[in-house]
């Protein structure tokens, strides 16, 4: 009896050669239990070993193996064979970012971007370690835990057209975590965090597409954290017009 | 990537996971002028600290004591930790996962606000600090993100470490390829410190990310630095069949049960009892690591676990708890298990099963993280100090990458107030055209011995052909071949370096054990079942020779716990 | 106007093409909802020279009110109203997202900011048509 088997048809890249990618099909055994990354694996180890990828952990939290699979942005670890039947599966870089050589592609941006907006926790005055612990009720933490969930996949640029059309818009994951720390009852930042999500490529860039919160394999709704920064940058803006002595955050 | 410093630093951290980045910080907090570097083959919030799901152990409540989570940890090290080294470990504990909240780790909290607890395996009483059951991720954030704040960090992300540098027996560096255009280049620090993890890749069936494959401990075993107790490996007990996905202990922290395929909760029958219906210090389910695994191999002895595709396994069964509870505090576990098992662990139980997990060895450092080579010094799994001994209690590992990472950042920042030849040695290795081995092969055979000899019950014979069947796999190393040449991002070469570290690393796990004629801990013999103080209350210490490693040895340190009987 | 992107050789820049909202059908859903925008202005312009036309006596504003029955402009409205009410629904829609409400420590379920804005709605559009049609 013969194997079942699936094709995928992956991009290949390579920088010096290849003006622009190509596609290339590969034919590897079907089992229920893979996913496309243990396709790629095995690409890779048995039939042919330039292909270049980026993973990991393999269990949808280090954020290594985000792809485009059948032009939807995935992680490979959780892109389950069985759900594709019967093929042909695409396997691409993300889209949205500069491709270094086949599905490998180039986080500088975001890195930047990352820094940029302080994710860390900023207060005029620190509290002694000596002293023990901020408290922090479980209701607080509620407030700002869904946005701290993000693995740094940027599945959610590559499904916004505004980062495809714009690269120097700041982006979900990046907002997303500026909001997160804004939240945090512990951070006293979010003056400083403001020129960054108020400039025009910040949080004003956004039309609310909403691609990006359908996309994140974690739950932690991006569109959401964009938008409700934009209504607290607008409300602050009308309240300094109108109380120009008055105290904000 | 280098700025004004060009490829020169005060202090190099290789490895961007939880011990890298506090070295790197507590560098950077220790005086403001170091140049500081941290060096890794991934981004670091890619590092595989960001798997760990169960919590952080330290002495938070009064009803506590430094004294007891050292005995703990010593009694499960099964007296192979060194004493004066897990007091200190004890002892700075609390400071360093405040100072982690003080940095937004979104620790658990209790209704007053303070930061939770929960029961762990080996531990008498309740000190485990967690993040629901991510704490791995949210640890491993918050130190990456504040690492940002620090303008004296320059980071070089995909960059991979090929060997130390060193002049007239001073560590002065490193040479390393920069992944994305295959250019090596050596980078000079004045102290290095290895963070690069541990090795679980070395096995076929592992909860350790592709990227564990103890790149540092080789660098630092090819340097002549001895690689101790390389021979202890944490099976961890509840993975998932296949896979090898973890399933945290805190699952069981927070009263899963264990059951064989007849439903009945066996461990009470290898004298972990009585069973109880919540969860008691150190007894049924939250035993330590290495007696559990061995009771799942002695019930699949007698023919009553669960047979699968993959193998054996039994129940880990949750359903008992609700889904309330199981939402609140494991709620990772249950996305984990409805995605690669298809199983809702609140309405079935998850089928689980003993997987490599950790190892306890490493390079060998001493109290402050400095090792035998000047210059070098190590943290975090990569290392070993001993605080871990024969066996590491669950909860401790991320302690201890926030202790010993900082305590080895602040000795090499005070050490330090030091690559075209290594280019053309990669090129005449692996990219030559008359080469025959596939690194796919190799590497699974490695992973099969190493199944085989060094699994949770071991003996003479088998661990023989271990070490016999690694030294052939490392002369068909020589012929490998490679059919990337390119330059940019060839992850194929940077797979051969890493199983030609994995290979280094195996061997020396092999021998260790094979030398090692006792049981302790997770060592088990079936040919010296009894632990033998007079012998072997010592660390081995792997060195390299051409011919592989050279097994010496070096006593525990005791203080105040004499060796005892160990009995839960 | 943002600075250019510096590009690197070696690397692919891929082009977003102007086709990229017809491949998947939340983005095809979101350029409806953003082309509502046009024909609700176009309505505007109408209704503001309906509006131009009162003062200038009862014939001006009967004969525009004839223009308006052709088939065409009749045509227009329907559509006018469709994508208008498709802006209003898809934006009360996304109220429960952007707004969040806190009734002490808990947060009112975002389903039910969504249903209280369209309760309001529908009263606000009965008063109204009240109002209108009494008369």
């Amino acid at each position: 009896m013969t194997e079942e088997t699936m094709t995928l048809e992956v991009t290949r890249y390579r920088p010096g050669h290849d003006r622009e990618p190509r596609t290339e099909s590969f034919t590897v055994p079907y089992r229920k239990d893979w996913v496309v990354l243990d396709a790629l694996n095995h690409i890779k180890d048995r039939i042919d070993g330039t292909l270049s990828y980026r993973w990991s952990c393999r269990m949808g939290v280090c954020g290594s193996c985000g792809m485009m699979v059948n032009g939807v942005p995935k992680l490979t670890c959780a892109a389950f064979l069985r759900d594709y039947r019967p093929g042909p599966i695409r396997v691409g870089p993300l889209a949205n970012f500069p491709v270094i050589r086949d599905l490998v592609i180039a986080l500088d941006d975001f890195m930047e971007k990352l820094r940029r907006v302080k994710p860390w926790i900023i207060r005029a005055v620190e509290k002694p370690v000596a002293d023990g612990e901020y408290l922090q009720t479980p209701a607080q933490l509620d407030a700002y835990k869904q946005f701290s969930m993000c693995i740094n996949c940027m599945l959610c640029y590559a499904a916004c057209p505004v980062y495809g059309l714009e690269p120097a818009f700041v982006g979900p994951a990046a907002i997303a975590l500026a909001y997160r720390y804004n939240l945090d009852s512990r951070d006293e930042g979010y003056r400083l965090r403001e020129p960054v999500l108020s400039e025009a490529v910040g949080v004003w860039e956004c039309t609310f597409v909403g691609e990006c919160s359908v996309v994140c394999p974690k739950g932690v709704d991006p569109a959401a954290a964009i938008q409700r920064s934009k209504l607290a940058g607008a409300t602050d803006w009308l309240l300094s017009m109108i109380m120009p002595w008055g105290g904000r955050r | 990537m280098p700025g004004d410093d060009g490829y020169q630093h005060d202090l190099l951290v290789i490895g961007g996971g939880g011990a890298g980045l506090r070295a790197a910080i507590a560098a950077a907090e220790e005086s403001n002028r170091l140049s500081i570097a941290v060096l890794s083959k991934v981004y670091p919030m890619r590092s595989h600290t960001v798997s760990a799901e169960g919590g952080t152990a330290a002495v938070m409540r009064e009803n506590d004591s430094l004294d007891t989570h050292a005995k703990d940890t010593i009694f499960g090290s099964d007296f192979l930790a060194d004493q004066d080294v897990v007091e200190v470990f004890v002892k700075e504990a609390p400071g360093e996962v405040i100072q982690l909240e003080h940095w937004g780790c979104p620790w658990s909290r209790d209704p007053d606000g303070r930061v939770s607890v929960r029961p762990f395996g080996g531990m008498t009483v309740n000190r485990t600090l967690y993040a629901a059951d991510k704490t791995g991720f949210h640890m491993l954030h918050a130190l990456f993100q504040t690492s940002l704040k620090y303008e004296k960090i320059t980071r070089y992300d995909e960059w991979f470490a090929t060997s130390l540098l060193i002049e007239d027996g001073e560590v002065c560096g490193v040479t390393a390829l920069n992944l994305h255009d295959g250019q090596m280049r050596p980078i000079v620090a004045k102290a290095v410190i290895m963070c690069t993890g541990g090795a679980g890749r070395i096995f076929p069936f592992t909860t350790n990310a592709a990227i564990k494959t103890g790149d540092g401990m080789a660098l630092a075993y090819r340097a002549g630095v001895a690689l101790k107790d390389m021979e202890f490996v944490q099976y961890h007990p509840t993975g998932l069949p296949g896979t090898g996905i973890l399933i945290t202990e805190a699952a069981r922290g927070e009263g899963g049960h264990l059951k064989n395929k007849d439903g009945y909760r066996y461990l009470q029958d290898y004298g972990l009892g009585p069973p109880t219906d919540t969860p008691v210090h150190r007894k049924m389910e939250l035993g330590p690591r290495d007696i559990l695994s061995r009771c799942h191999i002695q019930e699949h002895q007698k023919g009553r676990t669960f047979e699968g595709p993959y193998g054996h396994y039994v129940h880990l069964d949750l359903r008992h708890l609700g889904e309330k509870l199981i939402d609140k505090n494991l709620p990772f576990v249950r996305e984990l298990a409805r995605n690669y098992v298809g199983i809702d662990p609140v309405h079935e139980p998850i089928p689980v099963r003993p997987v490599v997990h950790y190892m306890m060895g490493g390079i060998s450092t001493d109290i402050t993280g400095k090792t035998s080579l000047n210059g070098l010094y190590a943290a975090g799994e990569a290392a070993c100090v001993s605080i871990n001994g024969a066996n590491r209690l669950g909860s401790n590992s991320l302690t201890e990458l926030l202790v010993f990472g900082a305590r080895a950042g602040r000795a090499a920042a005070r050490h330090a107030q030091l690559a075209s030849d290594e280019r053309r040695r990669l090129d005449q290795r692996f990219l030559r055209a008359d080469g025959r081995e596939k690194i796919a092969d190799i590497r699974e055979e490695m992973q099969k011995a190493l199944e085989s000899g060094c699994g949770i019950y071991r003996d003479r014979a088998t661990m023989e052909g271990t070490c016999q069947t690694l030294r052939k796999l490392r002369e068909r190393f020589a012929h490998i071949s490679l059919a990337d040449k390119d330059a940019v991002f060839n992850t194929e070469l940077i797979a051969a370096l890493e199983l030609e570290c994995t290979l280094d690393v195996a061997e020396t796990v092999a021998r260790s054990a094979l030398a090692r004629e006792e049981s302790r801990g997770s060592h088990t013999r079936t040919d010296f079942p009894k632990r033998d103080d007079a012998q072997f209350l010592r660390h081995s210490l792997a060195y390299r020779t051409p011919d592989g490693p050279r097994i010496e040895y070096l006593p525990v340190t005791i203080t105040r716990w004499p060796p005892e009987e160990r009995k839960y | 106007m943002t600075v250019p992107r510096v590009e690197r050789p070696g690397l692919y820049y891929p082009k977003l093409p102007a086709t990229w909202w017809l491949w998947n059908a939340n983005y095809f859903r979101f350029m409806l909802r953003e082309l509502s925008s046009v024909f609700i202005a176009l309505f505007l312009v109408v209704f503001l020279v309906q509006l131009h036309r009162l003062p200038q006596g009862p014939g001006a504003y009967a004969a525009y009110l004839e223009t308006l029955r052709a088939p065409g402009w009749i045509i227009f409205h329907v559509v006018a109203l469709a994508f208008a009410l498709y802006h209003s629904v898809t934006w009360f829609n996304l109220t429960g997202v952007v707004q969040v409400v806190r009734l002490g420590e808990r947060q009112v379920p975002p389903r039910m900011v969504v249903a209280a804005s369209f309760a309001l709605w529908a009263v606000v559009s009965v008063v109204l048509l009240w109002f209108l049609l009494r008369g």
